[in-house]
């Protein structure tokens, strides 16, 4: 009895390491592709057939000034449209949470309206709007368009934090002296900031890989995700798979920072 | 001694819901006044209208003789122990408690000297680095009140500030409350519904009833001398006998009732008008045969032990239950007998003016 048992326990073993192992080598499988194919030595279209290991895509890199223009835009992109919308999406949730108006409910409703309408819907009306009021397509309107965007998911994180919000601390914070600012400041800024940042995140995420909206408003600005799409047409160039590795191995650690509670200074709460 | 706190016709009303009814009230300085009264009576409300986080519809309330409505919360010398504590979960206990000092600019020595003072007053010292998520529930309940204090405010306003606490802490809570503010010299005005809690912490008390203010005085006064049926039920236990007055002489009225007659010391009724009169079950007394006075029999029913206490439930004619109560010993009638209750005319309390209650009081006898 005990024998078979402690058989059977074996073979589960096995089955659960199995599954795990398959569903980790599809999620990683094709990342693992890029990685490999940024350090292959061949140089020839499609840039697929292993010619044997080299680093020298990463030092042509340095000199693929396109490339690295297009990468420095979607960073100067996401950083201010991040921090765009998650000012004004936060100082949204808050208002909204805080104030009572006629017709709120409308307005918290018309909020999913930009994150399920197709990006291609929202990509021409913002390409419309911009050439009705004039406004030359290029940083300034990829940055208005990605902060239209990231404004909603903003919101929704923040929101969820305050729906546990004990608005109390609030009127605590100014009944010991504080202002209203002060106690913005002091109280509800802190208590919501895991909320805000979640929502940062995001935002940030969304607006490093948009491409259907970005193709929209443009102009002659390239950013990352839209050179990448364009070379793609004569194959991934591996100084393309050489950033992007670059770029997976940054996430990695910052990934593996936050959970190990190293950038958490107030882990013990 | 002035008044420190007055509210002069206060109204609230929420839409149609008139919440706080012209209430009128002057709270002494270095008193501890407790706001008593049933769930949804209105303490809260009138608690934040003195702190100003709500507005009164009508009225006016002064701090010091000073009108505050235009005054911000944050303007005002007045603090509050909220009932959920409402401690900052970001802040460690000194911090929280250092709050009010540092908005008000302290310099920081000054600070954390009367931080310290404080937390070794409300007895936290040693819990500074902690944070609220890490105390229990009196410990938090400590915080917030330190962190009330620590702004040396002339008034304290506390709503339910034990009503999370089990009994036991309650209670020490309850001593230590009455201690702090005793040493500080600091008015409270004390939000509860529990009657014994208010009847043992306060100098006063104000009972609140949907919306009015039914009685203020002394635990004594209001537990000897309730000024309506409210106050007569809500405080302690009560027989309640509702009548009219059918004779009046030296002092004395006679009431009929629907059992019969009922007589009580009492200079201001005049024949014809509708008296309710309360009796402490601890007052009442029986004999065998009714007398001119007292002519109400009643039937022995059941016996009820409480502690060193037995209370005699009796019934009378018409179903209405009351109740005697002695210490455990003394004498008391046997079940099923029948017996004449009465008591000394100035053990019963003469109510006027309860008309719209005693109406009110009828319409829930269930007819059978
Ligand atoms: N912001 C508000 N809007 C509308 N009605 C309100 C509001 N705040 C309180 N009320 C109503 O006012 C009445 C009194 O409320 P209040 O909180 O003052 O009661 P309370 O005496 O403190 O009761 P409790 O002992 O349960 O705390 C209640 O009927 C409540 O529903
Ligand atoms: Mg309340």
């Amino acid at each position: 009895m005990r024998m078979k048992r402690r058989k059977r326990t074996v073979l589960t073993r096995i089955r659960d390491v199995l599954f795990c192992a398959i569903i980790y080598l599809f999620l990683f499988l094709p990342i693992s592709v890029i990685v490999v194919n940024s350090m292959n030595a061949t140089t020839s279209k499609p840039y697929l057939a292993w010619k044997g290991f080299t680093l020298a895509w990463y030092v042509r890199l340095f000199d693929n000034t396109e490339l690295l223009g297009s990468f420095r835009n979607t960073m100067i992109i996401a950083v201010v449209s991040t921090l765009l919308s998650t000012i004004i999406g936060t100082m949204g949730a808050v208002g909204m949470y805080k104030y009572k108006f006629k017709g709120k409910s409308i307005i918290d409703g018309l909020l999913y309206i930009p994150v399920v309408i197709p990006e291609i819907v929202l990509g021409i009306s913002l390409l419309t709007i911009f050439s009705k009021v004039n406004i030359p397509r290029g940083m300034l309107t990829l940055i208005l368009a990605h902060v239209t965007f990231s404004i909603p998911f903003v919101i929704f994180n923040v929101r969820a934090r305050l729906a546990g919000y004990d608005n109390s601390i609030d009127e605590a914070s100014m009944d010991l002296g504080a202002n209203r600012i002060q106690t913005f400041f002091h109280v509800t800024l802190p208590v919501l900031a895991p909320g805000i940042a979640g929502g940062a995140l995001l935002a940030f995420t969304l607006s490093i890989d948009d491409i259907i909206i970005s193709y929209f408003v443009n102009g002659q600005v390239k950013t990352y995700p839209l050179r990448v799409m364009e070379s793609i047409k004569s194959g991934v160039a591996p100084d393309v798979n050489a950033l992007s590795t670059l770029i997976l191995i940054a996430t990695i650690v910052f990934v593996v920072l936050t959970q190990s509670g190293i950038l958490n200074k107030n882990k013990k709460r | 001694m002035g008044y420190i706190v007055e509210l002069e016709n206060v109204d609230k009303i929420y839409g149609e819901n008139h919440v706080v009814k012209s209430l009128n009230l002057k709270v002494e300085e270095g008193e501890f006044l407790t706001l008593l009264g049933s769930s949804g009576c209105g303490k809260t409300t009138t608690l934040r209208m003195i702190a100003g986080f709500e507005e009164p519809t009508n009225g006016n309330i002064r701090v010091e003789g000073e009108a505050i409505e235009d005054k911000e919360p944050y303007e005002r010398d007045v603090n509050t122990v909220f009932q959920s504590y409402a401690l900052f979960p970001h802040m460690t206990i000194y911090d929280n408690i250092a709050y009010g000092l540092k908005m008000k600019k302290v310099p920081k020595d000054e600070v954390q000297e009367r931080v310290l003072h404080m937390m070794d007053l409300v007895q936290l010292g040693g819990f500074e680095k902690r944070y609220p998520s890490q105390l229990s529930g009196g410990q938090k309940q400590r915080v917030a009140i330190a962190r009330a204090l620590i702004n040396r405010p002339k008034v304290l306003l506390l709503d339910e500030p034990l009503g999370a606490l089990d009994l036991k802490l309650r209670k020490q809570m309850q001593l230590e409350l009455k201690r702090l503010q005793k040493k500080l010299n600091i008015t409270f005005i004390y939000v509860t519904h529990d009657q014994e809690e208010a009847l043992t912490m306060s100098d006063r008390i104000a009972i609140m009833h949907d919306g009015i203010l039914d009685q203020l005085g002394t635990p004594t006064e209001i537990y000897e001398k309730p000024a309506t049926r409210f106050v007569a039920t809500f405080i302690g236990e009560t027989n309640i006998f509702d009548g009219a007055v059918a004779d009046v002489k030296d002092g004395q009225v006679q009431v009929t009732i629907e059992n019969g007659i009922i007589s009580a010391k009492d200079f201001m009724s005049k024949s014809g008008q509708y008296v309710t009169i309360s009796v402490r079950p601890e007052k009442m007394k029986f004999r065998d045969t009714p007398t001119t006075d007292f002519t109400i029999p009643a039937v022995v029913k059941d016996y009820v032990y409480v502690g060193s206490i037995i209370k005699c439930v009796v019934e009378l004619p018409n179903g209405n239950e009351i109740r005697i109560e002695r210490l455990a010993g003394q004498e008391l009638p046997e079940l099923g007998t029948t017996i004449y209750p009465y008591w000394d005319m100035e053990d019963a309390v003469v109510i006027h003016g309860q008309e719209q209650e005693m109406l009110r009081a009828m319409d829930s006898i269930q007819f059978s």
